[in-house]
């Protein structure tokens, strides 16, 4: 079996049968590659069980990603937006707000980040409501790199994540030893995650395999303790059936979370793609057993919006992942319209913005 | 030196591109047409015609149903060029035509050939919509979303046509051509009196590359052959040309056991005046196929 | 595990909704009462809840109805084209305005969601209205000649499965067109035909121009049979179909049908799998299947059936069935108790037979008539329920191997209405479409409508368009 690249921690011990959809896959490159029938051994390269071989070379793996079913726009789009007009009221409401809250990635990246700023940002995730205790905290920080130490010490001990960008974000244009570097030190900066941008210019170029082994690098240079998020800038991919195949070129490389987009361009996170990239995951997880989480990014700022996203992934994914383990909203202007509808539901009063933090 | 003696022609039925006769063995006897004739009851004998059966009708209804294929999948110029071929036929036979129209329906020469010469063009006049009707009956719907939506007029399958019982060529050839035009194929009954021009139509069919089985004609009784085309469950469409008004309600109540597409009997004082879309529409189904357009890029969704 | 996201109840309000203890008939621009024409009650299919008593009209109702409708043929047929618009884009215009009202009258009477009455029916409703409206004076552009002419009485019957949408279908043309008409609405669901009337009276519509006759089948058959009625248009059943058809015969009347259907998915290997997916339930589960135009019949290509059926069972335990007036509802009541009968049997025969049955598992509510999302594997072209129309959620799968197959599969039945293609493949799309038999086809998506798009079937499922420039033909003397 030729040699895929360094191999993610997955905790799995052996391989998972393919099953469900994509087993046709699968079946189409049985006479192109043999399937894996041992189990490979602890660190082996097997990234995602059963599905190993595709990314044995170039040609497979573009056989693969291309073989996977096609995505009708407006068929998706409108799954999207009918699954967008459920009706989500009190008791309801008020789990999905929570959970929502739970879910925030809260995210400055800006070039005029300081510290202070951070510092700030950081005590709003750890308690984003002061009057009200009961609030949940975020999930996790998201910073640059430089910002990371900052960070971590604004969230100490209270279980909020530290997330940073790397991999010279949002444009990801550096050489591999650069970004890899960039994640080393937000690495030992002690960032629990590591949001990095794929690059794209190779992915639109078709180059599937550089793609691949950027990030199976970058998952190296995670270590085992930072979770690797694996933003694919939507916008930019720009078609839907790019979507699908940049998910699951990220799952087989071993991403942890799979990421709509930077914030930075003009479309980022959308019903559709992130509709989009919870089938990926749920089958993924049906293909190897293995589950990854998603964050859409960019563009979520109303309460409203937030949970019919919930209600996206409560009916596609399912419920499994209904947990910021599994799914995280990066955003930050989203918080503070979670805390006065969370406040609306709690009183009766509609709240206003001087009820809030402003960060 | 004595006359010549002339060799005169067995007219058979025309089924499937051969000319069987009734598989009944029945013949029966068709003469002349004058009006003095008339008052005396009865004409010259012209022929023996066959006195097509029910079976007949059948058989007849089994070929249309195997050429409809064929015939519904060519390309529109094709089926005009055919229909085109059929005009040059009938034109080099002209003076037979004008013979037998004459004598079918009692008319003086000049006014047979006349007829003969409108038969003639209302072949090159269908000829010339095969590839213009869906033009005009088609077309794009402009929906209220981000789909491709055609709609495009198809054959309806296989026709009975009760052939006109007085017009016995230009009549008959006004409701077969446009059947035939829009790619339906025929069973065709034609004028129970005066059969010998559609059958004599039948060689100029099947030496003007019209498949076989793309028209069939058959002679006899129209209220004989008819209640078994009408009441068949493989035929898609009938056209009462030739039935009188008592027939005509049966016909159409036989008719809506499957659910045939009807065309009333009107009546026609002039075969000649040019026709409109009126005997095509009716055996035209409309097809309606959408498809997702959709955006170029992933931009086209929010909440 | 996470906690389970539970939607909580998310009721649509009622009050919107005013409804009479009972009605009369809507004739000559008034309600009136019966000529010896009883009560009849009419019920919430999802609690058996009573909701109003209407009135089931005798012929003597038929009668006056017609003569009420030919009296004001006269003058509605003089008027302007363009002033016949009006009344139709004021008609359009009040049904959006109380879209919210008919939507829940609609769920009430019906048994649907109000997500499809709120989403689907009244925005096309409103739709319907605005089309024709705009045709009414300009139907010398319509290809049926410089000055075409309307027939006179239109009698329309209407089923009970889009009662106001049906309604939409058949008055909106017909008074484009200069007509007038006598409607008869379905059995199970008068009330949204009677609010119409109402609308009617807000839009100011001359007296006489709209009469609806509520009734059963006897009160419909006096209509179709009425000797002053030029023109008879009719949804339901082919069975009911065939019988207008014979009524009909030897006279003048003209006659258009849209009957019943077995439609065909057919989902290829190369299908976009996850929409694939939303097309078959959207396709047999869209108002619980009641629907002529249904994909009852699922053809999948046999490489990929075991991946199909286990997205499609996926997808279908998420389906939520219940309260229709709730807004998250999927999938509401079946209609009438005597549908519900019908379904049952059919779907028991398909187990008798030997198909595999699968439903997800939901809890039916205790009132009411409900029957469970059902999907029968294993089926054949043999088996009743792969060629009776069932109108209900009963989805029949079936395999085929070529696209050959799939066509000739699809194409065998006595029916022509619809059908669906699910390939990515441009080629084989046309091609497939081509050659099938029905006469409405969707790639790659399905149960689609636009009041710009004809729809009708080939064969038994009916003859005649409604919709588009094809739409106005069944109303214009051509």
């Amino acid at each position: 079996m030729p040699d895929a690249g360094p191999a993610p921690a997955r905790g799995l011990t052996r391989p998972v049968p393919l099953r469900g959809l994509y087993s046709r896959y699968a079946r189409r490159y049985a006479r192109l590659v043999t399937m894996p029938t041992t189990a490979p051994a602890p660190g082996s390269t097997a990234s995602a069980p059963g599905l190993a071989d595709v990314t044995a070379s170039d040609s497979t793996l573009r056989l693969f990603l291309h073989g996977l079913p096609g995505v009708d726009a407006v068929g998706l789009e409108a799954r999207a937006a009918a699954l967008g007009t459920r009706s989500i009221k009190t008791t309801a409401k008020a789990y999905a707000l929570d959970l929502a809250i739970s879910m925030v990635d809260l995210t400055t990246l800006e070039g005029a980040d300081t510290p202070g700023k951070v510092r700030a940002l950081g005590a709003k995730a750890v308690r984003p409501d002061p009057a009200d205790r009961a609030t949940p905290s975020t999930a996790a920080v998201c910073v640059y790199p430089d910002m990371v130490p900052a960070a971590k010490e604004a969230v100490a001990g209270s279980g909020v994540k530290v997330a940073s960008v790397a991999t010279a974000f949002p444009a990801g244009r550096a050489s591999l030893a650069v970004k890899l570097a960039d994640v080393r030190e937000a690495v030992a900066a002690g960032a629990d995650e590591v949001d990095m941008v794929i690059d794209r210019g190779a992915f639109l170029a078709g180059r599937y395999l550089k793609v691949y082994e950027e990030i199976t690098a970058v998952k190296e240079a995670c270590g085992t303790d930072a979770r690797l998020k694996v933003i694919f800038e939507t916008g930019e991919l720009s078609t839907y059936d790019n979507i699908r195949r940049a998910s699951w070129l990220g799952m087989l490389a071993g991403a942890d979370f799979i990421k709509t987009s930077t914030g930075k361009v003009a479309v980022n996170a959308t019903p559709a793609n992130t509709l989009l990239m919870l089938e990926a995951v749920r089958d993924f997880r049906a293909a190897t057993g293995v589950q990854v989480g998603v964050k859409p990014a960019g563009g979520i700022r109303t309460a409203k919006d937030a949970v019919k996203f919930l209600v996206l992934v409560n009916e596609t994914a399912g419920a499994d992942w209904l947990d910021n383990h599994w799914f995280r909203f990066g955003a930050s202007s989203l918080l503070n319209d979670l805390l006065m509808q969370r406040q609306k539901l709690a009183t009766g009063r509609y709240s206003g913005p001087d009820y809030v933090t402003v960060d | 030196m004595s006359e010549r003696l002339s060799v005169l022609k067995t007219y058979k039925l025309y089924v499937g591109g051969k000319f069987p006769r009734s598989e009944s063995g029945r013949v029966y006897e068709v003469t002349t047409r004058t009006s003095a004739a008339d008052a005396a009851g009865k004409g010259a004998w012209l022929a023996n015609a066959p006195l097509a059966s029910r079976k007949d009708a059948r058989d007849a209804v089994v070929a249309a149903r195997k050429a409809f294929g064929g015939w519904s999948g060519a390309t529109a110029y094709n089926r005009g060029q055919v229909l085109y071929r059929v005009a040059e036929m009938l034109e080099g036979r002209r003076a037979q035509f004008a013979r037998e129209v004459a004598a079918a329906e009692g008319l003086p020469k000049s006014r047979a050939a006349e007829q003969v010469d409108a038969a003639i063009d209302r072949w090159v006049w269908y000829a010339g919509w095969t590839d213009k009707i869906a033009q005009v009956l088609g077309g794009a719907n402009p929906v209220a979303g981000p789909y491709f939506n055609l709609s495009s007029p198809e054959p309806t399958g296989v026709v009975a046509v009760l052939a006109p019982q007085e017009s016995s060529l230009l009549g008959l050839v006004s409701v077969v051509a446009p059947v035939i035009a829009t790619g339906n194929t025929a069973v065709v009954v034609a004028s129970e009196r005066s059969p010998l021009p559609a059958l004599s139509l039948a060689e100029v069919l099947a030496t003007s590359d019209v498949p076989g089985g793309v028209v069939n004609l058959l002679s006899g009784r129209t209220a004989e052959i008819a209640p078994a085309l009408a009441a068949h469950q493989d035929v898609n469409a009938i056209d009462l040309a030739g039935a009188d008004p008592a027939l005509a309600k049966e016909l159409e109540v036989a008719a809506a056991d499957n659910l045939k597409r009807v065309l009333r009997p009107h009546p026609v004082d002039d075969w000649t005046a040019t026709p409109g879309l009126d005997r095509m529409t009716p055996f035209l189904e409309t097809k309606t196929v959408w498809h997702p357009t959709g955006a170029l890029g992933v931009s086209g969704s929010s909440y | 595990m996470a906690p389970v996201f539970e939607y909580a109840p998310a009721p649509e309000s009622r009050a919107v909704v005013d409804l009479a203890p009972s009605y009369g008939l809507f004739i000559d621009g008034e309600f009136t009462e019966s000529a010896g024409g009883d009560l009849v009650k009419t019920v919430s299919p999802a609690t058996e809840e009573v909701l109003a008593e209407y009135t089931r009209g005798t012929a003597e109702d038929v009668d006056r109805a017609v003569r009420a409708a030919r009296k004001a043929f006269e003058t509605w047929s003089a008027l302007p084209g363009a002033e016949r618009a009006k009344y139709l884009f004021r008609i359009a215009r009040v049904i959006q305005e109380r879209s919210r009202e008919l939507a829940v009258l609609e769920t009430l009477d019906n048994g649907k969601p109000i997500r499809e009455t709120r989403d689907a029916d009244l925005p096309l409703v409103a739709a319907h209205f605005f089309y024709y409206a705009g045709w009414a004076d300009k139907l010398g552009h319509a290809g049926f000649g410089p000055d075409p002419r309307p027939l006179g009485v239109a009698g329309q019957v209407i089923p009970w499965n889009f009662p106001l949408l049906m309604l939409a279908w058949k008055i909106a043309p017909a008074l484009a067109a200069g007509n007038t008409v006598v409607l008869k609405p379905a059995e199970t669901t008068p009330l949204s035909a009677l609010f119409f009337a109402d609308i009617c009276r807000q839009a100011g519509l001359p007296r006489g121009v709209v009469n609806i006759v509520t009734g059963d089948g006897a009160t419909g058959a006096a209509l179709v049979a009425h000797p002053d009625v030029d023109k008879v248009a009719f949804t339901g059943s082919t069975a009911v179909g065939k019988e207008i058809a014979r009524t009909v015969a030897g006279t003048a009347k003209k006659l258009t049908l849209e009957l019943g259907g077995k439609g065909a998915n057919i989902v290829f290997d190369d299908a976009p799998v996850d929409q694939a997916v939303e097309g078959i339930v959207n396709g047999i589960f869209f108002n619980q299947g009641q629907v002529c135009c249904a994909g009852s019949r699922l053809l999948v290509q046999e490489s990929v059936h075991d991946e199909v059926l286990d997205a499609l069972k996926r997808r279908l335990s998420t389906l939520r069935l219940g309260d229709p007036l709730d807004k998250n509802t999927d999938i509401g009541a079946i209609n009438s108790a005597e549908q519900l009968a019908r379904i049952t049997a059919l779907a028991d025969q398909g187990e008798a037979e030997g198909a595999e049955r699968w439903s997800p598992s939901c809890e039916l509510p205790s009132s009411g008539y409900w029957f469970a999302p059902t999907v029968f594997t294993g089926v054949t072209q043999a088996h009743t329920i792969a060629r009776d129309e069932i109108f209900g959620p009963v989805l029949s799968v079936l395999t085929f191997r070529t696209p050959d197959e799939a066509v000739a599969k699809a194409n065998n039945t006595p029916y022509g209405l619809s059908a669906g293609i699910w390939t990515e493949k441009g080629s084989r799309m046309l091609a497939v479409a081509g050659r099938l038999r029905a006469g409405v086809i969707w790639s790659n998506t399905f149960n689609k409508f636009d009041p710009t798009s004809p729809f009708g079937g080939y064969k038994e499922s009916g003859f005649g368009r409604e919709g588009g420039r094809h739409g106005l033909e069944a109303y214009l003397d051509v």
